[in-house]
């Protein structure tokens, strides 16, 4: 990597497209050991931190209904929206953690007088788990449940990414976990496109230093490839299966990204024949307004423009005490990691 | 283990409100179900305080609350939890724990049967750490007033000869030691949550650790500091010394010992292991003359085979603080734990 950045003679900037990898990279000092000129951006990789502020206040005013329980993943709870967060609606008893998909569905048969509404967020990793469960709920007839789905692709976000103009990214670290389902051969189009190269690496310290390694080279060696170095868990093609049934029950739609904005087909939605388990259609419901907290910049720090320490309100009044954007609520957020691992504004000792 | 009573049935096999209205019932639940299983005299008399005869007049008192839920775990139980953790807080003060007092609060309803497993197991597990239950209370709440039961301990403990560990103590150059793995019991806990139900094969550390701190405090001479890394888990007790002695801590990953189980569990959820409770390991700082000697003790004891100098007191350059030297050579801030981790979502 000195190597690289001396070819280079200029810094370079690398976006890791996962919070997982954010994370690991904090958690286990990488950062702090990579060269001065290796700069890395944080993408749109954390569920919690790209949805919109919209689908929060819905998810919210579904809350509010007494006839609903709010099923949704752990992280997803404590985003603040316009009327506190859904760890506020906890007491009433009608918002339930959830490990699994499957156990939304559990709650669903388990309250037959009550409407399960499962927060279906997440990318390619978490769909296919969804679809099975909209899937079985079709089979068994399973009437009181709906999902409110946001489920992301994350192409379409790298692509938006490097179509702005202000973007300064040189390469992507690619998701591992989405890459198990998409497989590498999905970062194609953004490689050849775009003529930036796309490396998938594993998250154990080693491998992300590899990949990071592998970026470098293809960097000096002026190749705009995809690849994988994630090789035991990520194929070309990747899981088939998966890929099946998300197809089968989801269709790719427009969809809003905090930050990113409008993205065409970006988003999955439910497929006609699975409408009836769409919330927003069950419960009559139309798009919220993004109206995003005064004075947050999740969306510069989603898009790689600005770096957590940047943002005017982060360690003072937006901390994970007190998050105002969704970026401090996650632990896979830019801004969580960076208040629980860093220290200094450069980030030298991240 | 103490013969089923009559009374059992009267109630129905259930706690009643009225078991807490002190009456009759009151005194069935007091002198058939828990005084029988502490056999000793101070508690016998059922007096409205215990009188003590301590062997000096300097020792230590603490208080601690019980609120675990399940009460019911791997490795242990709330009571199991109420004794140890009060001998503990005794035990890293560097008190010989003596007597506790045990107090419950106990939802209408709740069965016998398990009352009766959970005073079994502080009646187990305050003999076995030969101290004795000497004063209680009980009370009876509504259902759904509390989470089935909750259970209050104070404990007397006798400070040791020549043992004053404290903040002001511990020095620069000084060595930090973790008594074994961590995050067990947190994991644990977490594993039997009913709406994060994931199976595995985790245990709590749940245990008493007078034995082996009284054996440390009295064979190592100047022992500075321990705790009990119980809520806020490593992490807050680290940046805990940090913040009482402005002095930093320079920790190394490599060195902390964490169950390959509990770390493979904290990875799914996404959670930090540093920063998980423990409920039987104890933080110390030794002057690095004594550390070795210190480490070799524990090794000599269950409780404390996998001890390890998992760090040193070092100057402060700027603010106080906890950083840690990675296992791949890269250094990270340890902030203190700033309340609940959250489950990620993938």
């Amino acid at each position: 990597m000195d190597a690289a950045s001396e070819a280079l003679g200029r810094q370079i900037n690398i976006m890791e497209v996962c919070g997982t990898h954010t994370v690991s990279l904090f958690r286990n000092g990488i950062r702090s050991t990579l060269p001065r000129q290796i700069k890395l951006l944080s993408g749109p990789g954390c569920p919690v931190c790209v949805t919109d502020q919209g689908y929060i206040d819905t998810v919210l005013e579904l809350a509010n209904r007494p006839e609903c329980i709010i099923a949704t993943y752990g992280d997803m709870i404590r985003v603040p929206g316009k009327s506190g967060s859904l760890e506020t609606r906890q007491n009433s008893g009608n918002v339930k953690i959830i490990l699994s998909s499957e156990d939304a569905l559990q709650l669903a048969k388990d309250n037959p007088d009550k409407t399960v509404v499962f927060v279906a967020v997440g990318f390619e990793t978490t769909a296919p788990a969804t679809a099975v469960v909209i899937k079985q709920a079709a089979k068994e007839k399973i009437e009181n449940f709906c999902i409110l789905s946001n489920h992301k692709l994350v192409v379409p976000a790298m692509s938006a990414l490097l179509s702005m103009p202000t973007n300064k990214i040189d390469a992507f670290l690619c998701p591992g976990h989405v890459s198990v389902i998409i497989g590498y051969g999905a970062f194609k189009e953004i490689a050849e496109q775009y003529k930036k190269p796309c490396v998938v690496a594993g998250f154990e310290p080693m491998q992300i230093i590899e990949g990071l390694a592998e970026i470098c080279r293809l960097l000096i060696e002026c190749k705009s490839e995809a690849k994988s170095i994630y090789s035991a868990v990520v194929t070309e093609k990747g899981n088939i299966a998966a890929q099946n049934v998300i197809d089968e029950c989801f269709e790719p739609a427009d969809g809003l990204w905090r930050g990113l904005g409008n993205i065409k087909k970006s988003t999955l939605k439910l497929k006609n024949q699975y409408s009836k388990y769409d919330a927003m259609k069950r419960f009559g419901l139309t798009e919220k307004p993004s109206d995003e907290p005064p004075g947050c910049h999740c969306g510069e720090v989603l898009c790689g423009l600005m770096e957590p320490p940047e943002c005017s309100l982060f360690g003072q009044t937006c901390t994970p005490q007190n998050p105002i954007g969704p970026c401090m609520v996650s632990s896979e957020g830019a801004c969580a990691a960076w208040f629980k691992y860093g220290r200094k504004k450069n980030g030298t000792n991240g | 283990m103490v013969k089923k009573t009559e009374n059992k049935s009267a109630a129905g096999g259930q706690v009643l409100l009225a078991h807490g209205g002190g009456g009759q019932l009151s005194d069935q639940l007091i002198r058939e179900h828990i005084v029988p299983r502490f056999r000793n005299n101070t508690l016998g008399e059922l007096a409205d305080a215990a009188k003590l005869n301590l062997d000096s007049p300097k020792i230590c008192f603490t208080t601690d609350s019980y609120v675990v839920k399940p009460l019911f775990f791997n490795g242990g139980d709330i009571g199991k939890l109420a004794v140890c953790g009060t001998i503990n807080d005794l035990a890293v003060s560097g008190a010989r724990p003596v007597a506790i007092s045990l107090a419950l609060i106990i939802e209408e309803g709740f069965p016998f049967d398990s009352l009766d497993k959970i005073l079994d197991s502080i009646a187990a597990n305050a003999a076995e750490n030969k101290v004795a239950v000497v004063a209680g209370d009980t009370k009876t709440v509504e259902a759904g007033a509390a989470n089935k039961i909750f259970i209050n301990t104070a404990g007397i403990g006798v400070r040791l000869d020549g043992v004053e560990p404290g903040f002001d103590k511990i020095a620069v150059g000084d060595k930090v030691i973790l008594s074994g793995t961590i995050g067990d019991h947190g994991m644990t806990i977490m594993s039997h949550r009913e709406d994060i139900g994931f199976k595995t094969q985790l245990k709590s550390d749940c245990a008493a650790l007078a034995d082996l701190t009284c054996t440390l405090l009295t064979k190592i001479p100047g022992v500075k500091f321990m705790r009990d890394p119980t809520r806020g888990g490593l992490a807050a007790t680290l940046n805990e010394i940090t913040k009482q002695t402005s002095l930093s801590i320079i920790a190394n990953e490599i060195d902390i010992p964490i169950n390959p189980t509990v770390q493979a569990a904290a990875d799914m959820l996404g959670f930090d292991v540093l920063n998980i409770a423990n409920e039987g390991k104890f933080v110390s700082v030794v002057s690095p003359q004594t550390a070795e000697d210190f480490i070799k003790i524990c090794h000599e004891h269950p409780l404390g085979k996998n001890a390890a100098i998992i760090g040193e007191i070092v100057k402060t350059t700027d603010a106080p603080l906890v950083e840690m030297r990675t296992k791949i050579g890269g250094k990270r801030i340890v902030q203190m734990p700033y309340g609940r981790d959250l489950p990620r979502i993938c």
